[in-house]
C-alpha cells in the first residue's frame, strides 16, 4: 500500500536520459494537473495513518490525561488478548463473508434472469436497484423497526395475515433480532448489496461473445453446459471484482451494526468495536493499535483486490 | 447498460421462459417491497402504521411528515448541512479529479498506472483507522462540529473514485480526434472545450452524482466529528434507533425524506452506476 505511494513520490526525481530544460519543463507541465489531487490525498489519508501508528505505541487515555507516555507493544498485547477483540474479528469475517457470498449468488441468479428479453425488463431492473439507493442508516432503521419488530413489523404482520387466511389466530411471532441478531444484520445488508452484485454481473453477462455461444448451441450444447463451460468462466473476473469491492465496503460496515443491534448480541464487528474503544472508552492507544491491526489485515485482502482490478485494467489495453 | 443497448439472447422461449419472466418480476417486487412499504407507511397514521396484520389500505395522511418536520428538533439544519457537505465536497472532488484524470489518460505522466493504483489503495484503508487522528486534529484546531472538516474528509473519501471514473471516461475520447485537433492547431482551451468536453460531460455528471450519494450517506465520521451545529441528516436519523412508542409513520417519513435525494441522484445516474461503482473497470 505505501510502497505504491513511495514509487509515486520518487518518480518525480526519475533520472532522464537527456535532461534538457525544455524537456523537463514539459514533464512538469504534464505533472502539474495531477499534483493538487496527489498532494491532497497524501496529506489527508497517509498522514493520519502515520499518526495512528505513532499513537498505537503510546499509553494514552483521554480520561487520564496525566498518564500519557510510551507504551511499547502493550496496546497490541492488550488487543490480542482481548476477548471482545477476538470476537469482533470473527464477527467481521462472518458478516463480510455471509453478505458477500449470499448477495453474489442472488445477484448472479437475478442477473441471469434479467439477461433475457421479457416484458417489463427495464422496470424489474429499476425495482432491483432501489434498495441500493436507500441511505444505509435509513435502510437499517426500516429493517429494524418496520420489518423485524415483533409486534408491528411487516414480517410478523405477514405471518399473521397468512395464518389468518387458513383460519388460524395463533401465528408464530418470532422476535427476529433477538433470535438471530447476526443474521438480522446480514439479511438487511444482503438486501442492499444484491443490486450492486447484480449490476456488475449483468454488465459482465452482456459482454459475452454471443456468436460463440450460438455456435455452441448449434453444436448441441444444452443450457447447463453453456453456463458451466462458457458463461461462468467468462463471469469469473466479474464475480471476483464484485466479491472484492463488496468486501472492501462491507468489512467497514458501521451503519447497520450500529443501528440494528447497537453492537449487542454478538454483532459488534471491528469498525464498531474500534469506535467503542475510542468514542466510549476514550482509550486512544488501544483504539489505534486495533486500527493498525485492521489495516494490516486489510492490506493482505487489498493486495488480492488490487491484483484483480489490475488484471481487468490490463485487458482494457493501454493508451 | 440500458435496455436499448443491451444485446439479449434471442432464442425462442416457450412456457419455461414465461415462468422465468414471472420469477424475475416476483424477485424484483420482493426487493422493492421494503422501499414501497416505507413510503406507504410514511403516509399512514401512527395507529394504523403499528397494526398487525398490516393495515395496507388504511386512509392516507401527512401526519408522519408533519410530526417529522415540526414535532421535535427541526430536521432542516441537518438536511441543509448534508446538502452543503455533499455539494461542496463533490465540487472540490471534481476540481481536483478532472485535471488529475487528464494527466493520467490524455497526456499521461510517467508511471501513471502506479499513481492510479495509489489512489485506489487509499480507498482500501479502513476509514476507522484515520478516525482518531482526524478527531484529535480537529479538537486541537478547534474544527470539531465544523462542516468544513466533513467537506475535507468527504473529498478525500471520494477523490479516488472520481479519479478512476474520470480516467475511464476520458480514455473514451478517441485519440484521432485529439490528433486532428492538434493538427488543426487548436490550443488547449479549444481542445478541452470542443473535443473533450462533449464526450465526457455525461461522465462528469455521473461522477458528481455518485460522489454526492457517498457523501450524503456517510455516518461514522459525521457522528464522531459533529455535534449540534454541523450535524448531518444520517446523524439526525440515529435519534430513531431506540424505539419511542408509536413512531413508525414518522420514522418512515424521515427515512424517505433523507433517502429521496439519493434515490433521485441514483436513478439519474442509473446507466453509469456500474461503471462508477466498479471504478471504471466494468463498462
Amino acid at each position: 500500500m505505501t510502497s505504491v505511494a513511495e514509487e509515486a513520490g520518487t518518480q518525480t526525481e526519475a533520472p532522464k536520459p537527456t535532461p534538457g530544460v525544455a524537456k523537463r519543463a514539459s514533464a512538469w507541465a504534464r505533472r502539474a494537473p495531477l499534483l493538487p489531487a496527489l498532494v491532497f490525498m497524501i496529506i489527508v489519508t497517509q498522514l493520519p495513518f502515520v499518526a495512528t501508528l505513532v499513537i498505537s505505541f503510546m499509553d494514552w487515555n483521554a480520561y487520564y490525561p496525566d498518564e500519557v507516555g510510551f507504551a511499547g507493544f502493550d496496546n497490541f498485547a492488550r488487543v490480542f488478548t482481548d476477548v471482545n477483540m477476538r470476537d469482533a474479528v470473527w464477527t467481521t469475517i462472518l458478516l463480510t463473508a455471509g453478505v458477500v457470498l449470499i448477495s453474489l449468488v442472488l445477484g448472479l441468479g437475478i442477473a441471469l434472469l434479467l439477461d433475457r428479453k421479457f416484458r417489463g425488463r427495464g422496470a424489474v431492473r429499476t425495482m432491483m436497484i432501489a434498495p441500493f439507493l436507500v441511505v444505509p442508516v435509513a435502510a437499517a432503521l426500516i429493517w429494524k423497526h418496520a420489518l423485524y419488530n415483533p409486534e408491528y413489523g411487516l414480517f410478523n404482520g405477514a405471518l399473521t395475515w397468512i395464518w389468518g387466511l387458513f383460519g388460524s389466530d395463533n401465528p408464530p411471532q418470532p422476535d427476529w433480532i433477538s433470535n438471530m441478531p447476526l443474521w438480522a444484520v446480514i439479511f438487511s445488508l444482503v438486501w442492499q448489496w444484491t443490486p450492486f452484485m447484480m449490476l456488475i454481473l449483468l454488465a459482465g453477462l452482456q459482454g459475452r461473445p454471443l456468436d460463440v455461444i450460438e455456435a455452441a448451441r448449434i453444436d448441441g450444447a444444452n443450457n447447463w453446459q453453456i453456463f458451466r463451460s462458457m458463461t461462468l468462466p467468462h463471469l469469473r473476473q466479474y464475480l471476483e471484482l464484485g466479491a472484492l469491492l463488496g468486501s472492501i465496503y462491507i468489512v467497514q460496515n458501521f451503519d447497520a451494526v450500529f443501528t440494528i443491534t447497537s453492537g449487542g448480541l454478538g454483532t459488534a464487528n471491528l469498525p464498531y468495536t474500534i469506535y467503542q474503544i475510542f468514542y466510549q472508552a476514550h482509550d486512544y492507544g488501544r483504539a489505534s493499535a486495533a486500527a493498525v491491526i485492521v489495516v494490516i489485515g486489510t492490506i493482505i485482502i487489498a493486495t488480492f483486490a488490487l491484483r484483480t482490478v489490475s488484471s481487468l485494467f490490463k485487458e482494457e489495453g493501454r493508451r | 447498460m440500458t435496455a436499448v443497448a443491451a444485446p439479449v439472447n434471442k432464442k425462442k422461449e416457450g412456457r419455461g421462459g414465461a415462468w422465468l419472466s414471472l420469477l424475475a418480476w416476483v424477485i424484483g417486487i420482493l426487493f422493492v417491497l421494503p422501499v414501497l412499504w416505507m413510503v406507504l407507511t410514511s403516509f399512514h397514521s401512527e395507529a394504523n402504521a403499528a397494526q398487525n396484520p398490516p393495515a395496507v389500505f388504511a386512509p392516507l395522511t401527512l401526519e408522519g411528515y408533519r410530526e417529522f418536520f415540526s414535532g421535535g428538533a427541526s430536521p432542516w439544519p441537518p438536511l441543509l448541512n448534508s446538502l452543503t457537505a455533499s455539494i461542496l465536497s463533490t465540487a472540490i472532488v471534481l476540481l481536483l479529479a478532472i485535471p488529475a484524470a487528464y494527466a493520467l489518460s490524455i497526456k499521461p505522466v510517467k508511471k501513471w498506472s502506479d499513481v492510479l493504483f495509489f489512489f485506489l489503495s487509499t480507498k482500501m484503508l479502513p476509514v476507522v483507522a484515520g478516525l482518531l487522528p482526524l478527531y484529535l486534529f480537529a479538537q486541537n484546531a478547534g474544527l470539531l462540529d465544523n462542516i468544513w472538516l466533513l467537506i475535507i474528509f468527504y473529498t478525500s473519501m471520494n477523490l479516488p473514485i472520481a479519479v478512476w471514473m474520470m480516467r475511464s471516461f476520458l480514455s473514451e475520447v478517441p485519440v484521432e480526434m485529439l490528433e486532428a485537433a492538434s493538427v488543426d492547431g487548436a490550443g488547449l482551451t479549444k481542445t478541452l472545450r470542443s473535443v473533450i468536453a462533449p464526450v465526457v460531460m455525461p461522465g462528469i455528471a455521473a461522477t458528481a452524482l455518485i460522489c454526492f450519494i457517498f457523501s450524503w450517506n456517510e455516518l461514522l465520521f459525521a457522528r464522531v466529528l459533529t455535534a449540534t451545529v454541523a450535524e448531518t441528516a444520517p446523524v439526525f436519523l440515529t435519534s430513531f434507533v431506540t424505539s419511542q412508542g408509536l413512531f413508525l409513520a414518522q420514522l418512515c417519513a424521515a427515512a424517505f425524506v433523507v433517502s429521496l435525494p439519493v434515490l433521485v441522484a441514483g436513478f439519474a445516474a442509473q446507466d453509469k452506476l456500474v461503471q462508477g461503482l466498479s471504478l471504471g473497470s466494468v463498462k
